[in-house]
């Protein structure tokens, strides 16, 4: 009974872990490439939910979504990074926290102008909305299950992209070394509009994978932001790997915490953010 | 100040107070109707706005004698802006009478304005116990229901068939946790008990680590407070965890009022407690519907049916006193021995002011909240912590 309990909470942190991988991978290659701090990366993630209600709303379905989700913020991210980003590259960090914050702002203004300041349900695709037996007496439906195996998938196309390409080696170098990639007589600048077109179809997927279960409303990136700064710190910046694990870590404690000691839930991962910056700064998951 | 000074003069010249009754007789009453026009909740203010003047249309525009003047102003359910439309309705439009609010944050400015003004205020919607409790006024009513009052029927209706044993989700604010009183207060007049309260930041909706916990609590049933888009996603979550054969879902009525569309088959058979319901079969009911549909095209909902009683209420009050809003004590004390004939049955005013009231029972089937029996009979809030001398 307990021991099914603890199961069903488990498969409950990482779905979550993996959802929070999604949009933190982004955020810790932008940061960890071009040494940008983007706080405006929840609202990609707010834009990426959106783009799915407003497209399930016109084509009844979801699916379509997932795809205009990917190839929208591609070119979306591709866009902010030309006329924008890479203009603060080379800014101080309180310039780019106030561009990033601007960003927020107009996004959130352009959302309430375009739908409304309402919540609003996003239909499951007909096709998964039926639920699974996880335990004797807790189900899983469908689409949750679809959803944690695209997060499983896209985590490992970027493990491929980045270990094992390539431009993935370049991404790496940059993350640690930015002007040694310089030498290199790489493009950075076309390396940098790469990644945020990458970091940026990720949160917008992300977004729209999480629609249906978490429906819309103003402001839903927000609390995805701040713990997926938390993420980013834990893992070390710029490395894949490391939010991998640190997702999946933050998705568990932060589930577990709720289930078991909702009184400590909301601090303890940022007791274990503070504990990671004091003794091993460069990240949990770092190399050495 | 000023105000206290002015009203004890007043008291002492009669002359002065027969002046400013004949004034008053020659003026329209000015109303301020202040409620979301716009927003997350424009949908309720306008069904409110619209079976006011349903009410008042039935009086032939005309209260105590006076023709009426409505002041329409969009509060826009932002607690940051509402002192100040208080005070435009107040300073600029010299408003009478306030009708409002449906957000609970916003109606504290009003109650605040009521309460050191001495202005009639009757609330429509928002429920917050604080209104009609610690709060309460001789200028303060309320023509809707406190937080407390639904959710103390679901818990009584629960116990009543037998369970012994629930526990209560909702978010973590104001609302959530005087329903949830509400629902252990009537579990307990039943013999049953709340053994725990489970709750989330609002408005997130990750319910998953919630809902993974209830079958191992060891409760017979789960009540819930949540309302709009959050209810939505709860109960086709609750619906998809496939915890509905085991443990019934059930809450204030909420849970599932003007969200049924969204919700499909999911909340099918999901039992609430509300002071309204579909198919309540009375005269009164039956003509308001219709006058109601023929004004705005629009089927009445529980917010309709509150802004009509807010409506009746007020009448009652002004006829009282001849159109005389600054007359609070008669004006009270007639709204306070009034039976109001409403759509969702008679009801009268406790005490503190909150509507002593019927809470239904209703079963959601196929889009509808059918009512299908009574939850608590004559239901007043406790009023608890009101100190308020009226004669």
């Amino acid at each position: 009974m307990q021991l099914a309990g603890l199961f069903a909470q488990v498969l409950n942190g990482l779905q979550y872990g993996l959802l929070l991988f999604l949009i933190s991978s982004g955020l810790t290659l932008i940061f960890g490439v071009m040494r940008v701090i983007n706080l405006a990366h929840g609202s990609l993630f707010m834009i990426g939910a959106y783009l799915a209600y407003a497209l399930a709303g016109i084509t009844g379905s979801l699916w379509l979504a997932l795809p205009a989700a990917v190839a929208g913020g591609a070119l979306f991210g591709a866009a902010l990074e030309y006329t924008l980003f890479r203009r603060f590259r080379e800014r101080e960090h309180l310039d780019q926290v106030l561009l990033t914050f601007a960003l927020i702002l107009l996004f959130e203004e352009a959302r309430s102008a375009l739908v409304d300041n309402q919540f609003h349900s996003v239909a499951i695709p007909a096709m998964l909305d039926f639920s699974v037996r996880v335990t004797a007496d807790f189900a899983y439906s469908a689409y949750r299950i679809a959803v944690l195996g695209i997060c499983l998938g896209v985590a490992a196309l970027m493990f491929i992209g980045v270990e094992r390409t390539r431009v993935g080696s370049a991404i790496r170098a940059a993350a640690e070394n930015a002007e040694m990639v310089d030498l290199l007589g790489i493009d950075a600048r076309r390396l940098h509009t790469l990644v945020f077109a990458v970091g940026t179809a990720l949160a917008m997927l992300a977004g729209a994978l999480a629609a249906p279960l978490q429906s819309v409303y103003p402001g839903m990136g927000d609390g995805f932001l701040i713990i997926s700064f938390v993420v980013v710190v834990i893992g070390g910046l710029g490395s894949i790997a490391g939010a991998f694990w640190a997702a999946l870590l933050i998705g568990l404690i932060d589930t577990l915490g709720q289930a078991y000691v909702p009184q400590a839930a909301g601090t303890a991962i940022y007791v274990l953010m503070a504990a990671v910056l004091l003794f091993r700064p460069a990240g949990l998951f770092a190399k050495g | 100040m000023h105000h206290i000074s002015r009203r004890g003069m007043l008291a002492g010249a009669a002359a002065v107070a027969l002046g400013r009754r004949a004034i008053a007789q020659g003026a329209p009453i000015k109303i301020g109707l202040m409620l979301p026009f716009s927003g997350t909740f424009a949908a309720l203010g306008e069904n409110i706005a619209a079976a006011f003047e349903l009410c008042l249309a039935e009086r032939g525009d005309r209260l105590g004698g006076r023709a009426v003047t409505l002041v329409r102003l969009d509060d826009e359910s932002d607690p940051a802006k509402a002192p100040q439309n208080v005070n435009r309705l107040l300073e600029r439009d010299k408003v009478d009478v306030l009708i409002g609010t449906v957000h609970s944050g916003v109606v504290m400015a009003l109650v605040q304005a009521a309460r050191e003004r001495d202005v009639p205020l009757i609330i429509p919607n928002a429920g917050n116990v604080a209104a009609t409790r610690e709060l309460c006024a001789p200028s303060i009513f309320r023509s809707s229901f406190s937080n407390w009052q639904p959710a103390y029927g679901m818990g009584k209706a629960l116990a009543a068939k037998g369970v012994k044993k629930a526990c209560w989700v909702t978010w973590d604010y104001a609302a959530g946790k005087e329903s949830g009183e509400g629902f252990r207060d009537g579990l307990r007049s039943g013999g049953g008990e709340l053994i725990q309260v489970l709750t989330l930041p609002f408005p997130e909706t990750n319910f998953q680590p919630i809902l993974a916990q209830l079958p191992g609590l060891g409760v017979e049933a789960v009540g819930s407070f949540f309302a709009g888009g959050g209810a939505v996603q709860f109960v086709k979550d609750y619906a998809a965890a496939g915890l509905r054969e085991k443990l019934p879902l059930c809450g204030s009525g909420f849970l599932t009022e003007g969200v049924l569309k969204p919700q499909g088959a999911a909340a099918d058979g999901i039992q609430t407690a509300l002071h309204y319901g579909d198919g309540l079969d009375n005269a009164k009911n039956t003509a308001f519907r219709a006058a109601f549909k023929q004004k705005t095209g629009r089927d009445a909902d529980v917010y309709a049916v509150q802004g009509y009683d807010a409506g009746q209420m007020i009448a009652i009050g002004l006829d009282a006193t001849k159109g005389d809003a600054t007359a609070v004590k008669p004006l009270a004390t007639a709204i306070q021995a009034a039976k109001i004939d409403s759509p969702r049955g008679t009801f009268t005013l406790s005490p503190s002011h909150n509507p002593v009231q019927t809470i239904y029972l209703r079963e959601a089937k196929g889009g509808e909240n059918r009512v299908i029996g009574v939850a608590a009979d004559a239901l007043a809030d406790p009023g608890t912590g009101c100190k308020m001398n009226l004669p």
